[in-house]
């Protein structure tokens, strides 16, 4: 098949979904869920766990796979990304899950989400106070003590932590070293099932944006869990770097399907505040010609086209790592250029977007204030701008991460 | 379904324009500049390869394969090897492809079979005007109509001129609408004054003087259906956004393979976060730039006029192509800023697509 941007009658419809659900379900409480952070959006949670996650297919045949994944997750965010955060569903850890866990493990953790109880959701706990970007330096310990690992430590930073680590069906997935002296090889992730003993929600955070969703910081202090918990393989190798590093590399890549998602996610948000503006203008009269000498053009066209074209070259540097899946191609180099572009540029669209609509933009009136705030995340979490610029560098050069530190 | 994947097909002759970039307009890319002249050889060996006559209609000799996605994957490998070669390569098209478009049957049987034919012959267009606020949609150069004749006043710049070309397309304002107008190279009243720029020397560029420049009515591109001139830049867009491409992807390689051999402070410089940051800040605006061109060209072979989206590629381009052939450059020091490495020439080209229009199309 040649170069195509056709999408799927499937994707198609999934879009207008999606758009609507956005449209009608999370607007509607955006600001609301700014305001009082920490509080549970009842409104969202109950309605999709009632209805929103049981849109199957819309119309037959066959989609766009990952791409549509990605369209989805752009709509949804652009309703809201605080939100979506806090969508009951297995997230980040569901991930995890699907990508390393058996078949067993799949059914124990996941199936709660196709089930009838009360709504359930999965997470991520990798960060720590001490490692950030550098995830191999984790200190959260797991020791196994006959048929049980016992976990040790704080995680910080640990999005839909609250849900996960507290309601009833979810789970947190947790990094942990089952060997402090073997670095990356020691570490291993662990599904510890919300309300676990020993598991603590401390804190959570309150933040720039994204305030819907809950940042938590959890503790484990013997914490104990079934072996059969454990995501992969127990053998530690202890190699430094090349094959040594299979199971931490295995971890690693699960972000390889997580990053074009991010950074769709990004591009929903940036793509809200890029609309309002062009609304906003449009109700004053103002249109961008396109066909403007550059002597003729306004400063505003001038903005609005660099806006327009750089959101366009982010959501398609996310499409094509994203259609790579599809095709079962790697994709590390291009997903992490489609997170460092999705970050980077709706981070500043949005950022000119309040800037364009002056004391409007800065005003609570309309939502662009808060797109702002929340699109920054975007080039913090899943890997940093520049942990990200990292992995592009590595790769284009052909550079280990020993070369290329 | 979305698939950024070339077929075998595309991809077939993206390898095979690659290889004949790397071989034959790169290794003469310098000279070419240097000796303000073409590599003949190399225009000759494109045009057997049949790259625009391949897109001309078969009924006057072409291969009936228009596809602006093919113009936009060769035009990138093209200006890859060298963007001035690259025009002079593609002008042809400057002339073919706005009259296999809008030509009248009797327009196309007169010009369309020597762009097909056994030897290279060039095409022209002029379009940009040498003025301050000139406006590529709204031409100041004027046509008014006498009898039956038209006759054209003003002036254009940045004309391709390569010589064996007899033909160049120019538009003018006819009554607050523009319209392409065939005129002889060697039509009285009309002069052309090579103009030197700042890049792309090997090709060789005209100012073109119009002063009561007579032509026939018919010589009216469509004569009486007229052309469209927003289609003709859309298309323009989407060729230069393209080139513009390839010129900062050859930048970006150049400055990849250097900092992997240089050294300092006992390391690649490479291996510095300073330089590799900005490598792959290079690669990731040359994919992203790639992908708006590629979009665009996509829509223009569905039917639509893709007005917005070749502009903002070119736009994307105009501004990406610079600071990756700064960089390059940068990347390079004193050497990216001496002759005897390209990326000071192919700084001095990407600045060009700031002031290009319909300098190539697909």
């Amino acid at each position: 098949m040649p170069i195509s941007f056709e999408l799927t009658a499937a994707a198609r419809a999934a879009r207008d979904h999606f758009h609507a659900m956005a449209r009608d379900h999370m607007r509607p409480i955006s600001r609301k869920y700014d305001d009082h952070e920490h509080e549970l959006p009842r409104e969202w949670v109950d309605w999709y766990w009632r209805e929103g996650r049981r849109s199957g297919p819309l119309v037959p045949g066959p989609g766009d796979g990952m791409v549509q994944v990605c369209i989805q997750a752009e709509e949804l965010c652009w309703g809201d990304a605080g939100l979506y955060l806090r969508t009951p569903f297995a997230g980040l850890g569901g991930s995890a899950v699907a990508a390393a866990g058996t078949k067993e493990q799949k059914e124990r953790f996941l199936s709660v989400f196709q089930a009838d109880g009360p709504p359930a959701w999965g997470a991520m706990a990798i960060t720590e106070p001490g490692a950030g970007s550098d995830s191999a330096a984790i200190e959260t310990t797991a020791t196994l003590d006959g048929d049980e690992w016992v976990l040790n430590g704080t995680k910080i930073f640990c999005t839909g932590g609250e849900g996960a680590s507290s309601a009833p069906g979810g789970f947190v997935v947790v990094w942990a070293t089952v060997d402090p002296g073997a670095g990356r090889g020691g570490i291993k992730a662990f599904v510890v099932p919300a309300g676990t003993p020993g598991m603590t929600l401390v804190s959570l955070e309150k933040k720039l944006g994204i305030r819907a969703s809950d940042t938590a910081t959890l503790r484990f202090e013997n914490c104990r869990i079934p072996r059969t918990n454990l995501l992969g393989s127990a053998e530690v190798r202890k190699s430094a770097g090349g094959a040594g590093d299979k199971g931490f590399k295995g971890a690693m890549a699960t972000f390889d399907a997580s990053r074009p998602i991010v950074a769709a996610m990004a591009v929903g948000v940036g793509r809200a505040a890029l609309e309002c503006l062009l609304e906003e203008l449009a109700r004053e009269g103002v249109a961008i010609r396109y066909d403007a000498a550059p002597t003729e053009q306004t400063a505003l066209e001038r903005d609005v086209i660099q806006m327009e074209a750089e959101l366009q070259a982010a959501r398609l540097l996310t499409w094509r790592a994203a259609s790579m899946m599809n095709r079962g191609r790697p994709n590390n180099l291009e997903a992490s250029m489609a997170k460092a572009k999705a970050g980077l540029a709706v981070t500043r669209i949005t950022q000119k977007a309040v800037e364009w609509l002056g004391p409007l933009g800065y005003s609570k009136q309309l939502l662009v204030e808060k797109w702002m705030r929340d699109a920054k995340i975007n080039d913090i979490y899943e890997g940093t701008q520049q942990i990200n610029l990292l992995i592009v560098a590595r790769r284009i050069l052909d550079y280990s991460s020993s070369m290329l530190r | 379904m979305i698939d950024f994947e070339p077929s075998e097909e595309q991809a077939l002759v993206v390898e095979t324009v690659r290889q004949f970039a790397a071989n034959e307009i790169r290794p003469h890319a310098r000279a070419a500049e240097e000796g303000k002249q073409p590599a003949t050889g190399a225009i000759d060996a494109a045009h057997a390869l049949g790259l625009v006559a391949n897109a001309l209609p078969s009924a006057f000799g072409g291969g009936g394969e228009r596809s602006a996605v093919l113009g936009v994957l060769v035009a990138e490998e093209l200006a890859w090897g060298d963007l001035a070669t690259a025009l002079a390569i593609l002008s042809p098209a400057l002339l073919a492809f706005p009259v296999a478009d809008f030509g009248s049957a009797a327009q196309q049987a007169a010009l369309l079979p020597r762009f097909a034919g056994s030897a290279f012959v060039p095409g022209a267009l002029a379009l940009v005007e040498p003025a301050f606020g000139a406006d590529p949609f709204r031409p100041r150069t004027q046509a008014k109509r006498a009898g039956a004749d038209y006759v054209l006043d003003g002036r254009k710049c940045l004309v391709p001129w390569l010589p064996g070309g007899d033909t160049v397309l120019v538009f003018a304002d006819e009554g607050g609408e523009a319209q392409g107008f065939l005129v002889p190279r060697d039509a009285a009243g009309l002069a052309a004054t090579p103009t030197p720029q700042m890049g792309i020397q090997a090709l060789p560029t005209v100012e073109l003087s119009l002063s009561g420049v007579r032509v026939p009515a018919g010589a009216r591109l469509g004569e009486a259906q007229g052309s469209g001139l927003a289609r003709v830049i859309a298309r323009g867009r989407v060729a230069l956004a393209a080139l513009g491409v390839g010129v900062a992807r050859a930048a970006f390689e150049i400055a990849r393979d250097y900092a992997k051999e240089r050294e300092a402070f006992g390391t690649k410089i490479a291996q510095k976060q300073a330089i590799a940051f900005l490598l792959a800040q290079m690669a990731i605006e040359v994919d992203g730039a790639r992908l708006l061109a590629w979009e665009a060209a996509w829509r223009l072979d569905q039917g639509e006029d893709a007005l917005r989206e070749s502009t903002l590629a070119l736009d994307q381009v105009r501004r990406i192509a610079l600071d990756v052939t700064d960089g390059a450059v940068q990347v390079l020091g004193g050497h990216g800023y001496i002759r005897d490495y390209l990326p000071e020439l192919l700084l001095r080209n990407a600045r060009g697509f700031a002031s290009f229009e319909a300098l190539a199309l697909v």
